[in-house]
């Protein structure tokens, strides 16, 4: 496969800041060769040349970053005004498309949020005709209790992100840097689990949930159902372990010979230096946990500890339509605000996931 | 770590591997591999093995077990043998199950594949702003995926008066009964799904595109290639390897979908959505007369073979086309 971006993690650390200035390098790239095909070839290799030393930098940073010197059309096309017109318009239209699509069902739900229910059952399309009902927001936080609901999600996604963070680097360091003999056997193992599909551990699952060995206690309506079955990610530990061993080993070595042991050596050296991996795989533990439907249905029968996707179907049927949108608007607010912060944190990590799956 | 019992450490990557290699040799007692860093290295597994081994392997060995087993919570389980996969397979419910996912899998690739690809290429070209389209691309991936079938389910209201319906009203279509009817439902499905699943691979495209040499173009130029000729001839050549991993993915997951017809319609109408996650979920724990697990964890074995075999084959006869 061609992709490169899991050849070196390391870089997604260095990408981050300086995306902007390559977009405009790359924009203002390749010379001014005139129109005439005779001479494009010369000029381009000339321009080539000269934008080598930039390419080879961009080409470094490119990996996850969306932005390379060039795609498809080349200068000389964009300054075709056929291309120009016909590919400006399409990018336009791409992009009312993509507006009415990601972000049209959202600006719909908030402004459903705050409709009267009888204005979203007669005209849900009309604006706010008869005001705006603020109280379906209060209704929802406080009389559907989804604030609690809230909570409870917050919960169950920081313990499933501690519980796939310590067991990915913890697991990454010792395949990794650490290396003991069985380390094969137990890669080959990690890496298997990733080939068998999740509906065949529903039921088994639930079981052990149900009746753990070595626990002797059901762990039905505890976060820790779905805290520790969390942490059972062979993508994370494969993610982890694929960053540590493109850090460099003299670091390691160096670290050694100043007498830092294993331990030392995981907190104040590898750790350190794996924030890049160690935010990627943050923001999906956290957006997974949120996601996760099927799972805590089944683990947490409790409405009281239920997180938000589970309580929302079960009372979609009693809550006012309103109110009922105004909830589903809260509980998306927490995901979309962290894409918005993390933008490119989840853009890299989501075209690192197709690679690593690839 | 090994390398205090080794001689003096030597520096480099490539030196770990000996290293490591080395005490193998010598007789080892506990004490030596404590003092080598062996109960360390233990220690950092320890929450990997503990994870893995309760909530992955112990599971996916009971779930081969199980499935030859008669397993109810009252009593000890018993072996059956081939019994599970025989009451299975004589549901007549499975096979309707099994139809519509292939249905649903069918429409999803049909939505869903050509869309991201087209989208991505042409995003690639765009030269202001490419954080906006991506961005906005993904901005429905982020929304839990609860929240946005059941805000579709509102929008599919089948009234005259529903979301979707008002709007196709204003160029005067509809109104159309959306999930309401067997015939709409599975399609109504599959579309919710492609908004919700289409942004990942968008993503997963561009980051595949951005890793086309450029001096592929450069040449194809030089050789006097139009812009579909150079998208026929670079960049699609140029992602083959990863449109045959999302094709596969993409099977794989449609094959096991659950939410969709969970949310949306409970397998209704007349069992219409019904698909095979669906059915093992009834199965297991939507059963009045409490949990078959043994048939549901025998139906979800065969969907996983099945799902292991077709990608055996699928990677056999695309080998020789890929790019790895």
């Amino acid at each position: 496969m061609t992709l490169s971006p899991t050849d070196n993690p390391s870089e997604i650390g260095v990408v981050a800041g300086d995306a902007a200035g390559t977009a405009g390098a790359a924009a203002t790239g390749a010379g001014l060769e005139p129109d005439d095909t005779s001479r494009r070839a010369a000029a381009a290799s000339r321009s080539r040349r000269a934008a080598d030393g930039r390419r080879l930098r961009a080409r470094r940073r490119k990996a996850l970053d969306g932005v390379e010197d060039r795609a498809a059309l080349s200068e000389a096309d964009w300054r075709r005004p056929s291309v120009r017109w016909g590919m400006g318009s399409t990018h336009v239209l791409l992009l009312v498309v993509l507006v009415v699509a990601g972000l049209g069902p959202m600006i719909l739900l908030a402004k459903f949020a705050v409709t009267p229910t009888q204005d979203i059952l007669r005209t849900p399309m009309a604006v706010f005709p008869n005001g705006i009902a603020w109280e379906n927001l209060d209704k929802a936080w406080n009389d559907v209790q989804i604030s609690r609901y809230f909570l409870n999600t917050i919960w169950l996604a920081l313990g499933s992100w501690v519980s796939q963070i310590v067991v990915a680097t913890t697991g990454g360091y010792a395949l990794s840097v650490l290396r003991p003999r069985y380390g094969k056997v137990v890669q080959a193992l990690v890496l298997s689990t990733m080939f068998v599909p999740a509906v065949v551990l529903l039921v088994p699952l639930y079981l052990t949930i149900l009746d753990p060995p070595l626990l002797g206690q059901s762990l039905i309506n505890s976060f820790w159902a779905v805290w520790l079955p969390a942490g059972a990610s062979a993508f994370n530990v494969l993610l982890v372990q694929r960053f540590f061993d493109s850090l460099p080993r003299e670091v390691f070595e160096a670290a050694r010979v100043d007498g830092a042991g294993p331990y030392r050596l995981f907190w104040s050296i590898v750790l350190p230096m794996s924030k890049p991996i160690i935010g990627v795989v943050s923001v999906f533990a956290v957006i997974a946990a949120w996601k996760d439907f099927l799972w805590p249905l089944l683990v947490l029968k409790d409405p009281a500890i239920q997180p938000l996707s589970v309580r929302l179907p079960s009372i979609e049927a009693t809550t006012d339509l309103g109110v009922f949108l105004a909830s589903l608007a809260i509980s998306t607010i927490i995901p979309v605000a962290l894409f918005l912060v993390f933008q490119r944190l989840f853009l890299q990590g989501a075209g690192l996931g197709g690679a690593v799956k690839g | 770590m090994t390398a205090t019992t080794a001689p003096p450490p030597r520096s480099g990557a490539a030196h770990a591997r000996t290293d490591r290699a080395e005490p193998a040799g010598r007789r080892r007692s506990p004490v030596t591999w404590v003092r080598g860093g062996g109960l360390s290295t233990l220690v950092f597994l320890l929450p990997l093995l503990l994870i893995f081994g309760l909530f992955s392997w112990f599971p996916i060995v009971r779930a081969v077990i199980m499935s030859f087993q008669e397993t109810n919570l009252v009593s000890d389980p018993t072996f059956v043998g081939l019994d599970n996969f025989r009451q299975v397979l004589a549901d007549p419910i499975l096979w309707k199950a099994v139809k519509n996912t292939l249905y649903f899998a069918f429409l999803a690739l049909l939505f869903g594949y050509p869309i991201p690809l087209v989208a991505a290429v042409l995003m690639r070209e765009v030269r202001r702003a490419k954080g906006l389209y991506s961005a906005l691309a993904y901005l429905p991936v982020v929304v839990p995926p609860v929240v946005a079938l059941l805000l579709w389910k509102f929008f599919y209201n089948a009234s005259p008066t529903g979301v979707f319906n008002t709007i196709l009203g204003w160029v005067g279509l509809g109104p159309y009964p959306w999930l309401q009817d067997a015939s709409w439902a599975m399609p109504s499905l599959v579309l919710a799904a492609t908004w919700a699943g289409a942004g990942g691979t968008i993503i997963i495209y561009l980051a595949a595109l951005t890793s086309v040499p450029p001096e592929l173009y450069d040449a194809a130029e030089v050789d006097g290639a139009g812009l579909w000729r150079k998208i026929w001839h670079v960049t699609l050549p140029q992602l083959r390897g990863v449109l045959f991993i999302t094709l596969i993915l993409q099977v794989i997951g449609t094959a096991q979908v659950f939410l969709e017809p969970y949310l949306f319609t409970g397998g209704g109408p007349n069992n219409a959505t019904v698909t095979v996650l669906l059915l093992i979920y009834r199965y297991a724990f939507q059963n009045s007369l409490g949990g078959d697990y043994g048939a549901a964890t025998a139906l979800s074995l065969m969907l996983a073979a099945f799902l292991a075999v077709f990608s055996l084959i699928y990677f056999r006869l695309t080998r020789s086309w890929s790019t790895s």
